[in-house]
């Protein structure tokens, strides 16, 4: 398995500019989602990556192997990688045994080596190489996309949002396959997806892209609790965000004054981020509520596993700030009903800024 | 590249010719009067020819598929099946049925008949795949049924309308057979008969300018109408199929409308051949239909083998994506192949006559003819099958190590197949019923099918010329399935 080094990548589409200055390390043998929303130029990235485009400027490596750089440039097919995309792209003209093998030598094809084992390593049955594409389900092509792209025993592996076109309860089971095929292949892997479940669960390193620029890169966790503006956060989950003051360790807002240790380095005027799981809900006066703020439910959504519930808290006269809080349970309050509200765990400080 | 190169040679092989002994004697030989007379007939049959088939056209496609005529299916073959009938056979039946029709007036009738279904295919195309939604839109909007009418199916309509005419005006300027048979001069005709008569390829020559010159004009004509609006659908979501208007009490005169518009193109034809073919003792002449259906068969093939060959590179072009290369030399192609028949025919004749002399009067030449005059339909066929893999599916094989060539042969060429096959389908018809150039450059001693009923027919010997014409019509058959098959929103014919 090799590493995969991406830096100073900038990149255009019919004349404009996608990618401003791209820098991102993939070790060996993991996994990297890039996650943003539509045409902040992710696929574009990929395809820079895969070498269907070239890049402006920038160099990507491979391993110790520059495949692009101010005068090396590595045809696709050279490159040494595998790439899945949204809709798999399987030729409709070969059986699945063909796709998988399509890759391979002449010698390999006739052979039909491998096509067995690569179908049971996506958790598809042995004897499905004589299908036509056309006669699988859409989990059932990704996962031969997969296996036609595993067959080279590429150094890396491209995913482009492989799951986006399946329907919800397949995109998870195809999920865990893709997931379970690649760690037993230790791949380097790359998936691009807008879906933060998705990016959250596939990955040891996430990388949030917006406006081409990747403006930050961590571990799941690191990204989800610790990110490093509005946007970052908004992109892995539900978030709001509280204007507050922090002096000393402590933050004063409109929830109440909450310690941060260490104070994440600010002094004055900053961001509460607060995610819906951290507010806890309670009837006004019940015990363990000293200290608690009221609010106001303005708005209840019900997802039947959990709720989300909408709260203007009273704080602020001028400027009334509303948060969500996610609960669990069968009880759901109703909009205008009074609750109190309590913050659990440190919240994370993010720079103020003056638009809401 | 080299094949466009070789299309656009014709024409410039033409213009050099004429321009041989200066300018001044080519002008004065433009000028002489009878030039005007030719100029005049071409014109005035054009004009005509393509308003009647205009109205011909687009009323029937909206009878057939925006009515409730009743057996749609039935008369939507049976109003393409004209062009399985070469316009030159279908003025022999006519001057057989009618010995008194001549002049513009038999002209307009026959290549009306014979050239309608040029129109009425494209629209009929169109009009069935019209999204109901738009109409809605309008009428939501305010416009009545009329106003919803005009401004937006006609608009709709316009180019499919356009491309037609296109076709009919610039067969009309290379049709020769149709139009000798009823004595009815034009350019094409007076240039073959320059060539008969006094062999002179160089007046000759001069005529095929200003032919050229009447070509690049309807094209441009064409172009300026088609404007540079667009006809996309926008948005997604399922195409509706719209609610037919209801004929009610005009049903049966609807009914008599395309009866005897199919009656009159295809029935008057078939009735008078079978007529003829059950009296074959009355032909003065041998009938030899399998020496001619043979050489016809082997230079259809040959003709058909090399075109759709050439069309792979430009395939193969499109299929990498350098689109403004591919775009320039299909309209090189296009518009060369615009040229009628007897260019090529007498620019080959200059060509071999002057460079390769060897060569002169081979089926080698006659081959290179019928390539250049065919080849869009080739092209047309290809690119619109190459046009419809997805080119990811390019990426997806150079991401498992194709290099780009290897990619088209293994995975663009096989899934462009069918398309390729009817393109290569397409000259074999069109071969197998050429008349023009096959009379000036077929070798000494060969015949085709078309020339054999053309010599039969200028003796007016029809128990002799009419197998040959059911053999070409047989031949031409399959067309109308394949034009029907055909998505592709530009006409193949």
């Amino acid at each position: 398995m090799k590493a995969l080094h991406l830096s100073g990548i900038t990149a255009s589409h019919q004349g404009t500019r996608v990618l401003h200055g791209i820098d991102l390390s993939v070790p060996a043998g993991t996994t990297t989602a890039v996650l943003g929303p539509s045409g902040c130029g992710k696929t574009t990235l990929l395809r820079v990556i895969a070498g269907f485009l070239r890049p402006d400027t920038g160099e990507v490596r491979v391993g110790d192997e520059v495949v692009v750089g101010d005068d090396t440039w590595v045809a696709p097919e050279k490159r040494g990688l595998g790439y899945v995309a949204q809709e798999g792209n399987l030729f409709p003209h070969l059986s699945v045994a063909g796709n998988i093998t399509y890759g391979l030598s002449r010698r390999d094809r006739r052979a039909r080596s491998r096509v067995g084992e690569l179908l049971e390593l996506v958790g598809l049955p042995a004897d499905l190489g004589t299908r036509r594409p056309d006669q699988l389900s859409g989990g059932q092509q990704q996962r031969v996309a997969l296996a036609r792209a595993l067959a080279r025993r590429p150094d890396v592996v491209l995913l482009d949002e492989p799951f986006s076109a399946l329907d919800p309860a397949l995109r998870v089971a195809t999920r865990e396959a893709v997931a379970a095929a690649l760690a037993h292949e230790r791949a380097t892997v790359v998936l691009v997806t807008h879906d933060q479940a998705e990016a959250l669960s596939f990955a040891d390193q996430i990388a949030v892209m917006r406006d081409g620029v990747v403006t930050q890169a961590g571990p799941p966790a690191e990204v989800y609790e610790r990110p490093k503006d509005r946007l970052a956060a908004s992109s892995l989950g539900e978030a709001c965000f509280v204007p507050g003051t922090v002096h000393d360790g402590v933050v004063t807002c409109a929830l109440g004054v909450l310690s941060v240790p260490g104070g994440d380095g600010f002094t004055g005027a900053c961001d509460v981020l607060l995610r819906p799981e951290q507010l806890r809900l309670s009837e006004p006066g019940e015990t363990g509520t000293v200290g608690a703020c009221i609010g106001e439910v303005v708005k209840a959504q019900y997802f039947g596993h959990d709720a989300l519930v909408q709260l203007r808290i009273a704080g602020a006269p001028d400027a009334p700030v509303v948060v969500a809080a996610r609960t669990f349970g069968a009880t759901v309050p109703t909009v205008g009903s009074r609750v109190a509200v309590s913050v659990d765990g440190p919240p994370h400080l993010l720079p103020a800024t003056t638009t809401s | 590249m080299v094949v466009a190169v070789l299309c656009a040679l014709p024409a410039v092989v033409v213009v050099a010719k004429a321009l041989e002994s200066g300018l001044g004697e080519a002008v004065d030989l433009v000028w002489r009067a009878r030039v005007w007379e030719l100029f005049s007939n071409t014109v005035s049959l054009v004009v005509l020819v393509c308003v009647i088939t205009t109205t011909l056209g687009v009323g029937a496609a909206w009878l057939v598929e925006r009515t409730t005529l009743p057996g749609a299916g039935f008369w939507r073959v049976a109003l393409v099946a004209p062009l399985a009938v070469p316009a030159f056979v279908n003025s022999f039946v006519w001057a057989d049925l009618l010995p008194g029709l001549e002049g513009l007036g038999g002209a307009v009738l026959v290549t009306s008949l014979s050239y309608f279904p040029f129109v009425f295919l494209p629209v009929a195309a169109v009009l069935r795949s019209l999204d109901q939604g738009m109409e809605e839109a309008a009428r939501a909007l305010g416009l009545g049924p009329w106003r919803t009418f005009t401004r937006v199916v006609l608009a709709e309509v316009r180019p499919a309308v356009v491309g037609g005419v296109l076709l009919v005006g610039l067969h009309l300027l290379s049709e020769f057979g149709a139009l000798e048979m009823l004595r009815f001069p034009t350019f094409t005709t007076a240039i073959l008969d320059q060539f008969e008569v006094a062999f002179d390829n160089r007046s000759g020559s001069v005529l095929a300018t200003v032919l050229i010159a009447l070509a690049v004009t309807v094209l441009t004509l064409d172009w300026l109408a088609r404007g540079r609006s667009r006809h996309a659908r926008l948005g997604s979501g399922a195409t509706r199929r719209p609610t037919p208007a209801r004929l009610g009490r005009a049903t049966p005169l609807a009914l008599l409308a395309v009866g005897a518009l199919s009656l009159l193109a295809v029935g008057v034809p078939v009735w008078r051949l079978a007529r003829w073919l059950v009296r074959p003792d009355q032909a003065s002449e041998p009938i030899a239909l399998l020496p001619a259906l043979g050489s016809t068969v082997q230079l259809a093939l040959a003709a058909a083998l090399v075109a759709t060959l050439a069309t792979l590179p430009a395939a193969w072009l499109l299929a990498s994506r350098r689109t403004w290369l591919t775009l320039l030399l299909e309209r090189v192609t296009y518009v060369a192949a615009s040229l009628p028949g007897v260019v090529v025919a007498l620019a080959l004749i200059t060509l071999t006559l002057d460079l390769v002399s060897p060569l002169y009067q081979t089926a080698w030449v006659l081959v290179a003819a019928y390539v250049i005059l065919f080849i869009p339909r080739a092209m047309v066929s290809t690119r619109a099958a190459v046009a419809q893999v997805p080119p990811e599916l390019a990426d997806a094989a150079r991401a498992l190590g194709d290099r780009p060539l290897a990619a088209f042969l293994r995975v663009q060429l096989p899934l462009s197949l069918r398309g390729t096959m009817a393109g290569f389908a397409l000259v074999f018809i069109a071969v197998s019923t050429e008349l023009t150039a096959t009379l000036l450059l077929a070798p000494t001693g060969t015949t085709t099918l078309a020339t054999a009923f053309w010599d039969a027919s200028a003796v007016l010997d029809y128990a002799a010329a009419a197998p040959y014409a059911v053999a070409m019509v047989l031949l031409s058959a399959p067309l109308t399935y394949l034009l029907l098959r055909s998505k592709s929103e530009e006409p193949l014919t």
